[in-house]
């Protein structure tokens, strides 16, 4: 049981991490809980599902699109919602978040309704629900194996795009120093889009997962999601990419376990333990930035 | 080459630029000195188009700038170093160099240029992998310039580069903004340290509270009384 407990884990983990990374890179660039962010995860999930149903393109192509459509759902609520409070005091954004947290899960229900709906499991290639590896009782699914290499693959390529090119550094560079970055001839609008888009598009191959793996969504699916992912995020530290991505594995396996061995009920109590125990107790997180800078 | 007509900048309310005209001329090493608060910074950042002056024409090249967005400034030829250097300390010495050339396609140039910062800094060859704020003060203020030449301009603006270091590194400063004003690049200088700055400079500008309160070659302003009790603790 212990090892199935740690595979479930390890798999809700990457997704988790996948979620996670689009609230700290948006906090490192614009010090934003972009409260929205679940609701991004959501959207794909709506999104994919009506792709596949209303013009019946293959899951691959839905993940793709999804993922351009999310990307540029981020950008505009940066665009219309966030950035005109940018030199507003940072409650103002932080609760205009939260507004618009609101008002997407709202939309989602006038154009989908409230109720939980299936996946379409039709659209998925069979063998995905078949176990791929086992280890004594502990068996590993095609489906858990395919997110787990989606969630590793795009991992590695953020990890990539923030350290390698151009416009990861320009990034960082931003979350260290705004008017640095500016300075520099940086447009500063254009890396917060870019930034973003990135999150978004993240978030959204998550909440395609997550509609897959659990086959259900529902609008405020989004909501216990970016709790998790938040959590994840804080207890990584926040800002801190790489932190994201431990957290989120962290969190994943210690709910697996957690609801293994103690009760399913807590599930999602544990998100909330993790978070008041890392703000009490680390509240830079395990990778948050507590190094002396030189002024 | 820099032209500065009537500029008015505030922050709020605060009425930090009250009227502000000066000019520079290409070649020249041009500083503006004052006191704590006269609205130094709040000029080079309103040139830089970090803040939009409320009134007034900025001119760069004949070109009018006022309230341009910083990315097509830097782009014209305009780079400032910053007041406190503004370095980014999470990146690395080499990244911060490269964040200096992000406007640039001309990776030829901008490995020559890489080049020519490490002869003009040599400690920042040494220390290109290390995290910028691993740096000591006086590495950081060069890291800032290198970074800021990086970009190629045409006109460099310098907000209090000798603040907070040591005198023999201040000394080393100023020599290398002889030495980038002699390869070509023209310079208006910010500086707290009068002395220094009048000695580097060919001309120079007095701010007071927001406004030019004396302007003129240095060696005039050298000479002056009142700026030999005001700035240069001579009595
Ligand atoms: N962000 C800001 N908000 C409000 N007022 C500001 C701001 N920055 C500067 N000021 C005010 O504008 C005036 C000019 O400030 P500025 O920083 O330009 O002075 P400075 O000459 O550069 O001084 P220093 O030598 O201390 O760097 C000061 O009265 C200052 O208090
Ligand atoms: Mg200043």
């Amino acid at each position: 049981m212990f090892e199935q407990q740690l595979i479930n884990g390890l798999t809700l983990g990457m997704i988790y991490a996948l979620i996670a990374v689009g609230y700290t890179m948006v906090y490192g660039v614009i010090q934003l809980i972009n409260f929205a962010h679940g609701e991004i995860f959501m959207l794909s999930a709506f999104l994919a599902v009506t792709f596949i149903t209303v013009f019946g393109l293959p899951i691959y192509v839905v993940i793709f699109m999804t993922m351009g459509c999310c990307a540029l759902i981020g950008v505009m609520l940066d665009i219309f919602a966030y950035r005109p409070l940018r030199q507003s005091p940072r409650l103002a954004a932080l609760i205009t978040a939260i507004g618009m947290s609101i008002f997407l899960q709202n939309l989602a229900m006038i154009i989908w309704g409230s109720r939980p709906r299936p996946f379409v499991q039709e659209a998925l290639p069979a063998f995905l629900r078949t176990p791929a590896l086992s280890f004594g009782e502990a068996t590993v699914s095609w489906l858990q194996l395919t997110i787990f290499g989606t969630a590793s693959l795009l991992m590695i390529i953020l990890f990539l795009i923030i350290n390698k090119t151009r416009v990861g550094t320009a990034m960082r560079a931003l979350s260290q120093n705004r008017t640095g970055a500016a300075l520099m001839g940086i447009n500063v609008n254009r890396v917060i889009s870019f930034t973003f888009a990135l999150g978004s598009s993240m978030g959204a191959v998550a909440g395609i997962m997550v509609a897959i793996y659990y086959n259900t969504l529902y609008p405020t699916m989004g909501y216990v999601a970016g709790v998790k992912a938040f959590a994840a995020a804080v207890l990584g530290g926040i800002g801190s990419v790489p932190g994201a991505m431990i957290g989120g594995i962290i969190l994943g396996i210690a709910e697996a376990l957690g609801a293994g061995y103690i009760s399913s009920l807590y599930r999602d109590g544990i998100a909330y333990a993790v978070m008041i125990a890392v703000i009490i107790f680390r509240p830079s997180g395990i990778l948050g930035k507590s190094t002396v800078e030189k002024v | 080459m820099l032209r500065l007509e009537d500029v008015h900048t505030y922050y709020g309310n605060i009425h930090a630029i009250k009227g502000l005209s000066l000019r520079v001329d290409q070649g020249e090493i041009v500083t503006l000195i004052g006191s704590n608060g006269a609205g130094k910074s709040t000029t080079l950042m309103t040139i830089s188009g970090i803040i939009r002056p409320r009134t007034g024409k900025i001119f760069f090249q004949e070109e009018e700038i006022t309230g341009a967005l910083t990315d097509r400034i830097v782009k014209l030829g305009i780079t400032q170093v910053p007041e406190g250097r503004m370095i980014f300390p999470r990146l690395t010495v080499y990244e911060n160099l490269l964040m200096g050339a992000y406007l640039r396609k001309d990776r030829k140039g901008i490995k020559m240029d890489e080049e020519h910062a490490f002869e003009l800094f040599p400690i920042l060859k040494e220390r290109r992998k290390q995290a910028g704020g691993t740096l000591s003060g006086g590495e950081q203020q060069m890291l800032a310039i290198a970074r800021a030449l990086m970009a190629r301009p045409r006109l460099l603006l310098l907000d209090e580069p000798s603040l907070g270091l040591a005198p023999i590194v201040v000394e080393n400063i100023f020599e290398v903004i002889s030495q980038i004003n002699s390869g070509g690049t023209t310079i208006l200088l910010v500086e707290q340290n009068a002395q220094m700055a009048l000695q580097v400079a060919h001309k120079g500008y007095v701010l007071e509270t927001g406004r030019i309160i004396m302007q003129g070659p240095s060696r005039e302003l050298m000479e002056n009384p009142k700026i030999q009790s005001a700035y240069l603790g001579i009595d």
